[in-house]
């Protein structure tokens, strides 16, 4: 009963919205860019493996780098 | 040892800051406007009259276009540390990720939660129950931020972790070093507040358009009223903050200080510079016949009293700070960069070691060699001395223009209480209070370029320099997603002033008879 009433609140509120509609079409489309587009193309998985493995590549990195001129 | 392309370095710095300049456009109107409802409601509750109802919900309506804008740009900041900065997430995301976890689950949630009965809430719950919404909204906003202010807190000045060479982490040791240090709460407090300050003088602004344009004037004196007291009060606040942040600064950054201060010789009974002009091209790594200001107006030993509240206190210069050799508070005396550069060297060197060790004897050496040297890591990666000054004329600037304008809002608020009468007569005032709206932003970004700009080379104060915190991405990759993001924020930025100076342009329904 309680759930049905937060759902009709929500439902209700989400009908009565002017505003809101406009701005939860920019989230959404915000959010689209950034999950599907972004992170496809744009965001590398740069650690990769497991903990150990991921571990070792920093600590590679760690031991190896140096400021570049 | 492999060489990074130092554009990488750049580009990566770029983009995160771009990131972080974007996002810190909407939150701290979300801090500010927040409260300024909150109160507006409360009034509505305390008062009954449908007049504050309707002013609360036009602030309310802004509130949230501001809100929905904003939602979603710290996301992509989350997402470059993982991509960027995995050296830095791998190297220190055991303590980092707490409080952005805590954020996330608790604070986040909280204010999701409230949000929805604040929006869809009106004449569904009682009257008390709506103002408690609304109140627990701006503090689960406000929570949200203390703990992203803890994480960069922590950048500044690491504590509480333990450096575990076998997974090249650091773990946390002490939750409430981390979370309750005085650097975290001086720097919620100082950043919450000046926040408010923002938020104020937004609704100044507005209500002052309103008069110029002769509209909703009942509403637009009411909303100058209360937001030129909280304002007031939050930018005494912010300056009473600021002066606890800067004697933070100078106990654990003092190279951000005295580049702030554009102090290159420092000393005894120091003056804080009140008005200055750098001379501009000088190197402030290096000794140089000339003065390395051109124009220096001090308060007499005012940097002393702030930085160590004595009259004669030392406050260290650049030049000190690279060739140590001064006492420090804790009566040792300081090393120079050099100094810490081979320790640091040593530090990496005995991680590499201990990582190679196939035998427990050599293991227990290279530890041993690690924790001596472990404070001095970071150090470890830079070329020179030089490489520890940050870009001075940025800090300098940015700090004069953050307090110059932080005591102009000062004056503004008290301003507008002592003529409120006379405000509607003169435009000339209006006109300069709706200009003063993009000034809250200049100050509250100037502050964030002291507060980043001011503590390069570090990712991690003395632990981890940017040149060892970043990815290894190709720098083009890094150039592609700066202009995509620059292009995207943009746009973001555009729709959310088009969709609120409609808003504004419609204004409240105050002016209405009450259903």
């Amino acid at each position: 009963m309680i759930l049905k009433r937060i759902a009709r609140f929500y439902i209700e509120g989400f009908r009565g919205m002017t505003l809101g509609r406009t701005l939860w079409c920019i989230i959404l489309i915000k959010l689209f860019i950034m999950f599907a587009v972004l992170k496809a193309f744009f965001f590398p998985a740069y650690l990769k493996g497991d903990s150990a493995e991921k571990g070792e590549a920093v600590s590679t990195e760690l031991t190896e780098r140096k400021a570049g001129e | 040892m492999e060489a990074i392309d130092a554009s990488l370095v750049d580009w990566s710095r770029a983009q995160f800051a771009l990131t972080a300049m974007y996002h810190w456009l909407f939150v701290p109107l979300t801090l500010g406007l927040g409260v300024v409802m909150a109160i507006m409601e409360t009034l509505y509750v305390r008062t009954g009259r449908e007049f504050w109802k309707q002013t609360a919900k036009f602030w309310m309506k802004l509130f949230g276009i501001n809100f929905a804008m904003g939602v979603a740009t710290g996301i992509i900041l989350e997402f470059e540390f993982g991509t960027n900065w995995s050296n830095y997430s791998w190297f220190v995301g055991d303590i980092f990720g707490a409080p952005l976890a805590i954020e996330g689950i608790l604070a986040f949630f909280m204010e999701s939660t409230f949000i929805a009965v604040m929006y869809f809430g009106w004449n569904k719950v009682s009257k008390r129950a709506h103002l408690a919404s609304t109140w627990l909204t701006i503090i689960g906003a406000t929570i949200s931020a203390w703990w992203i202010l803890v994480a960069n807190a922590w950048m500044q000045h690491p504590v509480g972790m333990e450096f575990n060479p076998d997974t090249v982490r650091n773990e946390m040791v002490d939750f409430v070093a981390v979370a309750f240090n005085g650097g975290a709460v001086v720097k919620f407090c100082h950043t919450v507040v000046s926040s408010w300050v923002l938020g104020c003088v937004f609704v100044v602004g507005v209500s002052c358009w309103y008069l110029l344009r002769g509209r909703h004037k009942e509403f637009a004196h009411a909303s100058i009223r209360v937001a030129a007291w909280f304002g007031l009060v939050a930018s005494l606040l912010t300056a009473y903050t600021g002066h606890h942040s800067g004697r933070i600064i100078a106990e654990q950054q003092p190279m951000k200080l005295a580049a702030a201060e554009g102090l290159y010789e420092g000393g005894t009974q120091q003056g804080l510079v009140m008005a200055g002009v750098l001379r501009p091209g000088v190197d402030w790594a290096a000794p140089t016949e000339e003065d390395k200001m051109l124009l220096n107006i001090e308060m007499p030993y005012a940097l002393s009293v702030l930085a160590t509240h004595k009259v004669d206190g030392y406050v260290p210069g650049i030049r000190n700070i690279l060739e140590g050799g001064y006492p420090l508070p804790d009566g040792s005396v300081a090393l120079s960069a050099e100094e810490k550069m081979l320790r640091g060297r040593k530090a990496i060197e005995a991680l590499g070691e201990y990582r190679d060790a196939e035998d427990a004897e050599d293991k227990a050496a290279a530890l041993k060699a690690l924790r001596e040297n472990f404070a001095y890591f970071g150090y470890g990666y830079l070329k020179s001395p030089a490489d520890l000054v940050p870009p001075v004329p940025l800090t300098f600037y940015s700090f004069r223009i953050m307090v110059i304008l932080g005591g102009y809002f000062i004056v503004l608020f008290a301003g507008l209480l002592v003529l409120r009468q006379h405000v509607e007569r003169w435009r000339l005032v209006q006109w300069g209070v709706v200009l003063t709206i993009p000034l809250a932003w200049l100050a509250s970004q100037a502050g964030w370029v002291v507060a980043e700009v001011g503590r390069q080379p570090w990712a991690i104060q003395g632990l981890l320099p940017n040149v060892a915190a970043i990815s290894r991405l190709e720098t083009g990759a890094v150039q592609t997603t700066f202009f995509i993001f620059l292009f995207l924020f943009t746009l973001l930025l555009v729709a959310e002033l088009g969709i609120m100076g409609k808003a504004i342009a419609t204004g409240p329904e105050t002016d209405k008879p009450a259903a």
